[in-house]
């Protein structure tokens, strides 16, 4: 399962932390410092599977963006690899032609459409059209 | 949005606008000073019950938390939300919910209530809302209190609710195992969804509940495995669908996951993996494999082909793909392959040794990760017939690693070696490799090991200093091979000079005996040596001072050098080494001789259970010397062997690292007087109790008497009762004979701490020995600025193990106390037996006391210390007080 997820820029800015299991704020605080020292500084030929404690990172940068997911040592690694692409390319939809910005501005609807992506730190919906609709269907509730 | 729309008439800003003011700050002081701002104007609002801004400034009070200030003020708000009517209200507090809350918060349970309104709500979208911050939040509490609602919500007509009751449902049976059964049937009927949001949800709970439950695992396997090879079939064999393609292959999320269920399933049920064995063939052979998402399907396909029943068939087609990711130019790739083959040992040794050679390329990758994987691999891969290549290959690697891979490379190395030392000298090559490559990277119990081995190998002793002396001359930085050469050359220093015991592959070499002084002057003047070496280096040089007559001078000129130096173990020991060279020419060759070989089977057994047993020192006791049995003359002496104990601990129960305990390096505690009996008995025990100034003194007595038993195992007892009486013959009559003693306390001179309690010991007649008189201090064993407590001890004749005790309390203030009460408490070992005390009130100023008398046995005396701990109330101008505390300064030994 899926224990965290965070969104950091290259500074180490966290722009979105997702923890599926309970942390300590002092605790959280220092998983995305080292998350960021682990990730930030890997050659992009490298791997995307860092060894992290005692689960792994798989994380992936676009453009000065890291997505980061924390995973159990027996997960697929390729698998979440692809599950942050699909979440990008739904973010990317989503905002059409995502940047930063837009993550900083509209954090909580990254939320949501998290939310609507991932639930309980397992995958919950594997369509992008399906998660897009999905949110257009909430905002009109608003 | 609320929070979007401008209120003309509201004095708090937007969320963007605080956003954009937070970003605009140039410094974290202004930053800090927006968010105070903001955060005030929040409470205001919650303090004032403000409805209308309640949405906004959660959203504010969530991206406030986000940059790291404390939001707790705003978790009453989120419940609020949530308690209110409307889905934005009701999402706002939910998202709050999730983000500045998390399930251990004792506020949550009161959550519990909307939720089960929200999940029994007639809108669709409030019920998703509830699931998903229940799925994400919820406590066992919660998944007991609403397991029910989930359950029914799995049957919702809406796949968007079945999905998230799913996948809720994997949260509540991983808080609560029990509730598996209720959910055995619904999740087997989500496996035939059409949905692929809610199969796949439903797939992850069913494999979640096989883990949980032995009983859902049966029932699942029977009911579900043929549907789930058809749902796997179905997906693998589907046409084009645009919404769930990547790369061609339709939703491989739900493929990955298929597979892993079909693992669980399978693994331990032949029939089972049995009828699962054709599609895997199928997505082993036809998954596209030129994108990242075909191979995390094959991936996961051999995964689940090594765990299920043994199919000879696919797991040859496994290990081949395997072999294939292995040659992939992705890093991702090769790093999974490694991964999997680490599994794929356990099943078929033979296959994954063919690609040796690969995985061996790969710990010198420049990647971390891959060289971790390898390397762990590579340790797998080791057995008799390949040990010798691949160790060559992993040292000659250790030359040009990373420095910060040479720890994880020469640790494995070194593991590589004990596990597979063929002989004796290619153990100690490799190990003198490894120390030359990476001294600086090992941990000590290496070298100590590889010191235990050296010392056994009596035929390449020679062979040894002299490679050791060729290894230093090149890798004299490295600090653990300057000890293992340091300490070579100290003990077999005339085989280096004189070529002895030369093997017929070696090269003679010319080594003076100054040459060898050179070596041990140079580790002495490093100023990168420790304590440790330089100590080590100290005993060095007074062996060779007996051993090279013609260095003696040149060796006592370097000792003395270091007879001011700061360190008080170093200064120590060049004083008495000094001493040694200079006034006592006589007994130096046989004081000097070279250590006793080192029992390999005792240092295995104590690195074994030194794991377990590091500070027990001594927990039974063998060598049963109770003070009332011996004779008069032999009791000082007992107390000579153990001054913390009345029984001599038993050798076989220390956890102290023997050779630790023999080079004396532990530089932490106390000195004691350990020295004494052994001086007295026989040279080569003198020595070692002169190496080992400065060990715990209960450690260093057990480990001596285990040094003594392993060349005497077999009269153990009656060795060292013999021990006691030739100590005893000369110690018990100290006045007429002081010429036989004196040189012995010559010989302590230097250990100037211990000398007092020697001379005690010693000149005390026999009949004052500790037992029989009240020799112990008191002590003042309690002190605050308003009370004063001293124990004073006795001893009864004939029960060593009760002490009695009477303690006396004095009154430091200027208020008379009242109602004057002492309490204690003991450790299970102890028993305590309390009079009356002597009054309840104690007047001021010390005017007055109140004694009370107890009784303690330690039952477990001389093994464990005496501690108390203590209470004590009393009244102050009708004022209750309490004053507590510990006491641990009992005198040792009662």
């Amino acid at each position: 399962m899926i224990r965290f997820i965070l969104l950091q820029n290259r500074q180490g800015k966290t722009r979105l932390a997702k923890y599926y299991v309970p942390l300590e704020e002092s605790e959280k605080h220092k998983v995305e410092y080292e998350v960021h020292r682990l990730v930030v500084n890997r050659d992009p030929k490298f791997t995307n599977f860092v060894e992290f404690r005692t689960h792994k990172v798989i994380y992936r940068r676009y453009a000065g963006l890291f997505f980061s997911m924390c995973v159990d040592i027996t997960d697929n690694e390729l698998a979440y690899l692809e599950c942050i692409h699909l979440f990008v390319e739904i973010l990317d939809h989503f905002f059409s032609n995502v940047c930063e910005l837009d993550l900083v501005f509209n954090f909580h609807k990254v939320y949501l459409i998290l939310d609507e992506f991932i639930l309980a730190g397992e995958l919950q919906e594997t369509s992008k059209k399906a998660i897009i609709e999905r949110m257009g269907e909430l905002e009109k509730q608003e | 949005m609320a929070d979007l729309i401008i209120n003309p008439f509201s004095s708090g800003t937007r969320l963007r606008d605080m956003i954009r003011s937070i970003r605009a700050c140039k410094t974290a002081a202004e930053e800090r000073a927006v968010v105070r701002k903001e955060c005030a104007a929040i409470r205001a609002a919650i303090s004032e019950n403000d409805h209308d801004y309640r949405h906004r400034n959660l959203a504010k009070l969530m991206f406030i938390h986000m940059l790291g200030y404390p939001t707790h003020f705003g978790q009453m708000e989120c419940l609020k939300a949530i308690a209110s009517a409307g889905f934005p209200e009701k999402r706002i507090g939910y998202l709050g919910l999730m983000l500045l809350l998390d399930e251990r918060q004792e506020v949550l349970m009161l959550v519990t209530n909307s939720l089960k309104q929200d999940l029994n709500h007639s809108n669709q979208y409030i019920v998703g809302i509830a699931l998903c911050a229940l799925g994400n939040i919820c406590s066992a509490e919660m998944a007991r209190d609403l397991a029910p609602e989930v359950e029914r919500l799995l049957q919702s007509r809406d796949p968007n609710i079945r999905k998230k009751a799913a996948l809720c449902s994997v949260r509540i049976i991983k808080k609560v195992p029990d509730l598996a059964e209720n959910f055995m049937s619904p999740a087997a009927v989500l496996l035939k969804e059409k949905h692929h949001g809610a199969l796949i949800s439903g797939v992850q709970l069913c494999t979640e509940l096989c883990k949980v439950s032995e009983e859902a695992l049966d029932y699942l396997r029977k009911k579900c495995t043929e549907g789930v090879v058809k749902v796997l079939k179905d997906v693998v064999n589907s046409p084009y669908q645009p919404e769930y393609d990547i790369a061609g292959i339709t939703d491989p999320f739900l493929h990955i996951r298929l597979l892993r269920l079909l693992r669980v399933l399978g693994q331990g049920d032949a029939d089972a993996s049995d009828y699962m064995n054709d599609i895997l063939a199928q997505v082993a052979t036809k998954t596209e494999t030129n994108k990242n998402a075909g191979n995390a399907i094959l991936y996961e396909c051999v995964e689940t082909i090594m765990s299920i029943e043994d199919n000879s068939g696919l797991r040859v087609l496994a290990i081949n793909i395997l072999g294939r990711f292995l040659s992939n130019r992705d890093n991702n790739i090769r790093y999974v392959a490694l991964n999997m083959l680490m599994r794929a040992i356990a099943v078929d040794a033979q296959a994954v040794q063919r690609h040796r050679a690969t995985i061996l390329e790969c710990v010198k990758d420049t990647d971390a990760s891959i060289r971790k994987r390898a390397l762990e691999l590579v340790y797998l891969l080791v057995n008799d017939s390949n040990v010798k290549s691949l160790t060559k290959e992993l040292i000659d690697y250790l030359e040009v690693s990373d420095q910060d891979f040479k720890g994880d490379l020469s640790a494995k190395i070194c593991s590589i070696v004990e596990k597979f030392s063929l002989e004796k000298i290619w153990y100690i090559d490799q190990m003198l490799k490894v120390l030359s490559e990476a001294g600086n990277f090992v941990k000590d119990d290496v070298w100590h090991a590889l010191i235990v081995v050296i010392s056994n190998a009596s035929d390449l002793h020679g062979y040894t200093v002299r490679s050791l002396y060729r290894a230093f001359q090149t890798s004299g930085e490295q600090e653990s091979l300057v000890r293992v050469t340091v300490w070579c050359i100290g003990e077999y220093g005339e085989m280096l000079v004189n070529n002895m015991g030369m093997l017929n592959k070696e090269e003679p070499i010319t080594v003076t005996e100054s040459d060898a002084v050179d070596v041990l002057e140079t580790a002495m003047r490093r100023h990168t040596s420790d304590i440790t070496t330089r100590a080590m280096t100290l005993i060095a040089l007074l062996k060779l001072s007996s051993r090279f007559p013609s260095c003696s001078q040149r060796v006592n000129d370097i000792i003395v050098e270091h007879k001011g130096n700061f360190v008080l173990e170093l200064q120590q020991r060049s004083i008495e080494f000094n001493k040694i060279i200079e006034r006592h020419q006589n007994i130096r060759s046989t004081l000097l001789e070279s250590m006793p070989v080192l029992d390999e089977t005792t240092y295995n057994g104590r690195k074994a259970g030194s794991l377990a047993t590091t500070v027990q020192a001594s927990t039974g006791s063998s060598i049963s010397l109770p003070n009332g049995d011996v004779k008069p003359t032999a009791v000082p002496l007992v107390d000579l062997l153990d001054l913390s104990s009345d029984d001599t601990p038993a050798p076989s129960s220390s956890g102290v690292d023997p050779l630790q305990d023999l080079l004396g390096v532990d530089l932490t505690s106390t000195p004691s007087v350990s020295g004494l009996e052994g001086s007295s008995k026989a040279p080569v025990d003198s020595l070692l109790d002169l190496l080992s100034i400065g060990t715990p003194s209960v450690q260093n007595d057990s480990s001596k008497l285990d040094i003594l038993s392993a060349s005497n195992r077999s009269t153990q007892s009656a060795n060292s009762l013999d021990m006691l009486s030739s100590l005893s013959s000369s110690l018990a009559t100290p006045v007429s004979a002081p010429a036989s003693s004196a040189p012995m306390m010559d010989l302590l001179d230097g250990l100037s701490p211990i000398v007092p309690k020697t001379d005690t010991v010693t000149f005390t007649p026999p009949g004052l020995s500790e037992t029989n008189g009240s020799v112990y201090p008191s002590i003042t064993a309690f002190k605050s600025s308003s009370l004063k407590m001293e124990f004073s001890f006795s001893k009864q004749p004939g029960n060593p193990q009760t002490t009695l005790i009477h303690a006396t309390f004095s009154n430091m203030s200027s208020n008379n106390y009242t109602n004057f009460i002492f309490q204690a408490a003991v450790p299970k070992f102890v028993q305590l037996h309390l009079d009356p005390a002597s009054s309840n009130s104690l007047p001021a100023n010390g005017k007055g006391s109140i004694t009370q008398n107890f009784k303690v046995t330690n039952t477990q005396q001389g093994q464990k210390n005496l501690a108390m701990r203590v209470r004590i109330a009393y009244k102050v101008n009708n004022q209750d007080m309490l004053e507590q505390g510990q006491i641990n300064n009992f005198p040792p030994g009662l």
